[in-house]
């Protein structure tokens, strides 16, 4: 597999160095490494000669930007007004004490990471709660043990050990 | 002076203020502002027309010139035919246009907006540093905010003080942004930025992080352009008083060149003010044992770097163009952004840092002092110096060379907390020896003027004669870039000189394109010293901008106290003289270059972090 850094060096190549490219670059490191470390932004600060305050500004802006390590699972909380109204606040309220996690925490097996976000656009089956692609709706505050326990077991199911991502990747890019 | 002898001609001299901020040509246009028939350039903001005509429309985030971004619309005005109110700031004045600036319905809603920051403020004006200069509080004053009704969530972060220079309280941010715009527009630097989004917006450097662990070059620029004490210089003012109060210490200390030229201005009197022998009688009255000038190693210096300049004009000791260094934000400046040019800096320190390491052994032993036992007090326009003291290099292994550095602020709340009443001091002179200056020494508080003091000595060196003193009137000026041609040693040297780093920039890209110079001056802040970020905070209140103008007032009465003494050549300077004869013994001879040349660190743009910079 190619070297991360060097497939970052090819995204920064073929989206040149124009101005107005920062987020798709973004969005095409992050796929690469997973999450954008300090490390990875100072990276492209040196790269693409733009400021680290205005990257890491502009990585901090946008939720769909991830600065930390996520989870295998990344479960979203909707506190969007529908399913507040709907209790939603209790359910985020439970994960937080099943999980032992605050918003945007990983869990320390790396298996989950809890966000709470703005509406997803399922209004109607509010309160929702989604788990990487799965939706539940309807979900009540005594639902949350079970649904994580599902997570959990597929994991024991699964033959080899899901492997937490590192928490800095290759700190010293290549040499070149 | 014969004219073959002294060959001068400026080069096209290129300056960022003389082009103006708005590229359309102007006709002018007639409209209306509370009813009175104003007529000024189309397109100038209505509250720039509304202060020329004398309404002054608050404001807050707008900073002329570097800040126009309409951000926290404490400059609402009513525009007729336009449903909602407008920011004057940002406004552009036409022909026929009608403008209100003072309705009820203005002022209620510039009563909201301030209300609205002051429910996320840290207020505590009665033990905030900004207290009666502060311009929101002023603001809160003027639109006669009597309650704040509103109440929710408010901001609390840890104060930032890790760094020697300068102390960040994020809970009096008011989120202007004008600190990003003078460190990336103005000073290129680009430490600031928005971060994080909503309720946790804060203006800061990268991740938060403290400004001793970024790029940032410590000129204190930010300090200057903050309207709130969210941005101040780290005081160690108690420190100072300790020492006085400490029997066993013998406390010296030192004023820089500019210092005389601004201490005015915080107790009331004019821009521009010299106030030299009311400064000297202020410090002795405050307790310090003696009272010296660091225009005296400003002599110094230039004895050091105009010899520096023509050995290496002689092809010796480093590579051209010669580099000033008395500037300590662009040492660092060069150590982050240009490390390829730290040969070429001079190896001198800054003065204040050679006049601590000349009191810590000439003077202590000529007085039979322990040098262990005198504590160096500098009085400095400069947030910068604070950091210089800091560094490991400044100093023998047994004492730094300068203990505690002032700001000139510092200075005016020492002399408010003893009740001295400053306009009625008498005028003092300074202790000799080491208050002995030249003209050449005291103007190296202006832009241009290092350059033309070691010009002068340089030219009299060569020229084994006196020349009487040249007056280089084409260093001197606001213009961002200075360029000249100065005749010495029987060739034409190219000279540049560059205030504010966004200046030295254009400078420094072009020795990296190849140009060829022979001697740079570069100071950190916009007008050298006297616009430097430990001077007196000034204007923006009542300016709206962070003008040069003032700086071009401060300076101008740097260059009167020039003209006005007998000895105008730092070489002339007799304690100079007795210096080099009684302990130095001559330029870059191995005593002075122990005690005053150093040494620099690159540091890369992006410190902490591995990354090659950009080829
Ligand atoms: S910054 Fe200004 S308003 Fe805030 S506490 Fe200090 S003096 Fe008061
Ligand atoms: S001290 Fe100077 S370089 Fe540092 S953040 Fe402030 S303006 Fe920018
Ligand atoms: S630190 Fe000061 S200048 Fe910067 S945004 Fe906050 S209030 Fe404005
Ligand atoms: S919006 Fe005009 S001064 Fe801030």
């Amino acid at each position: 597999m190619l070297d991360k850094y060097s497939r970052l060096d090819k995204v920064i190549k073929v989206h040149g160095r124009q101005p107005g490219q920062l987020i798709r670059i973004l969005h095409q490191a992050q796929e690469i490494f997973g999450y954008l470390s300090p490390e990875v932004q100072a990276y492209l600060a040196a790269k693409l000669n733009i400021p680290l305050a205005e990257i890491a500004g502009v990585v901090s802006f946008y939720s769909l930007f991830n600065s930390e390590p996520r989870g295998k699972y990344t479960i979203s909380v909707c506190l969007g007004t529908a399913c507040y109204v709907k209790g939603s606040q209790e359910i985020f309220q439970a994960l937080k004490n099943e999980l032992d996690l605050d918003d945007d925490d990983t869990t320390p097996d790396g298996l989950f990471t809890l966000r709470s976000t703005r509406c997803m656009g399922a209004c109607g089956l509010a309160p929702v709660v989604a788990i990487n692609d799965d939706i539940y709706g309807q979900v009540k505050a005594g639902d949350v043990a079970g649904i994580l326990s599902r997570y959990q077991a597929k994991e024991l199911a699964d033959d080899h050990e899901y492997q937490r991502p590192a928490e800095h990747p290759a700190t010293a890019p290549p040499p070149h | 002076m014969p004219a073959d002898k002294l060959i001068f001609d400026p080069v096209s001299p290129v300056s960022q203020e003389d082009e103006a901020p708005h590229p359309v040509a102007r006709k002018k246009v007639r409209f209306w502002i509370d009813g009175r028939e104003v007529v000024a350039e189309e397109g100038i903001s209505v509250l720039e027309a509304a202060h020329r005509v004398g309404i002054e429309i608050p404001s807050l985030c707008y900073l002329k010139n570097i800040n126009e971004i309409g951000a926290c619309r404490v400059c609402l005005v009513e525009i007729e035919g336009a449903r909602n109110l407008q920011a004057a700031c940002v406004y552009p004045v036409s022909a026929g246009l009608k403008v209100r600036t003072s309705t009820p319905r203005v002022l209620r809603a510039r009563r909201t907006v301030v209300e609205l920051l002051l429910s996320d403020h840290h207020r505590e004006c009665t033990n905030c540093i900004r207290n009666l200069n502060c311009e929101l509080q002023h603001l809160a004053d003027t639109l006669g905010i009597r309650n704040i009704r509103f109440t929710g969530e408010t901001s609390n972060y840890p104060i930032f003080n890790k760094n020697p220079f300068i102390v960040r309280d994020y809970n009096k941010c008011i989120k202007c942004r004008r600190c990003e715009a003078i460190c990336s527009k103005v000073q290129e630097v680009h430490v600031y930025s928005a971060q994080n989004r909503g309720f946790d917006t804060v203006i800061a450097p990268a991740f938060m992080k403290d400004l001793a662990e970024v790029a940032c070059i410590t000129c204190g620029q930010c300090v200057i352009a903050c309207p709130t004490a969210s941005l101040v210089e780290k005081e160690c003012i108690d420190e100072v008083w300790q020492a006085l109060a400490d029997p066993d210490k013998y406390v010296v200390v030192q004023t820089a060149p500019s210092i005389q030229v601004t201490l005015g201005e915080v107790f009331g009197l004019p821009v521009g003010t010299v106030v030299t022998g009311k400064l000297v009688a202020s410090l002795r009255r405050l307790g310090f044992d003696r009272v010296f000038a660091t225009d005296f190693t400003a002599d110094l210096t230039i004895m050091e770097e105009a010899h520096e300049l023509l050995e290496r004009l002689d092809g010796r000791g480093g590579p051209l163009p010669l580099l000033s260094s008395c500037s300590p934000g662009w040492i660092k400046f060069c150590e982050h952004f240009y490390p390829e040019f730290i040969p070429n800096l001079s190896t001198c320190k800054s003065p204040h840092e050679m006049f601590g390491a000349i009191t810590k052994t000439y003077f202590a032993q000529k007085e039979g002092l322990d040098p262990k036992k005198i504590v160096v007090v500098a009085v400095m326009p400069c947030t910068a110096k604070k950091f210089e003291a800091s560094r490991p290099e400044m100093g023998s292994g047994d004492w730094k060379d300068v203990d505690f550095v002032l700001t000139t602020r510092e200075l005016a709340r020492m002399i408010r907390q003893a009740g001295l009443n400053f306009r009625q001091l008498p005028d003092e002179e300074y202790d000799t020896p080491l208050g002995i200056a030249s003209g050449a020494g005291t103007i190296f508080g202006a832009t241009g003027g290092v350059v033309e003091a070691a010009v002068r000595t340089a030219y009299a060196i060569t020229h084994g004669r006196e020349m009487g003193v040249i007056d280089f009137e084409e260093f001197r000026g606001i213009s961002g870039v200075k360029e000249a041609w100065v005749e010495l040693k029987g060739r034409r040297i190219k000279v540049a000189i560059a205030h504010g780093t966004g200046n030295a920039r254009k400078v420094l890209d072009r020795m990296k394109a190849g140009e060829q110079f022979d001697y740079v001056e570069i100071m950190a802040c916009p007008g050298g010293c006297v616009g430097g970020g430990g001077q007196p905070i000034f204007g923006s209140r009542d300016h709206k901008e962070i003008s040069l103008d003032y700086r071009h007032n401060r300076a101008d009465a740097l260059y009167r106290i020039d003209y006005s003494r007998r000895i105008r050549l730092s070489h002339e300077n007799p304690a100079v003289q007795k210096i080099y004869a009684e302990f130095l013994g001559a330029p870059l001879s191995e005593t002075a270059n122990k005690l005053l040349h150093t040494h620099y660190t690159p540091r890369g743009p992006l410190p902490g972090y591995a990354v090659n910079p950009v080829q």
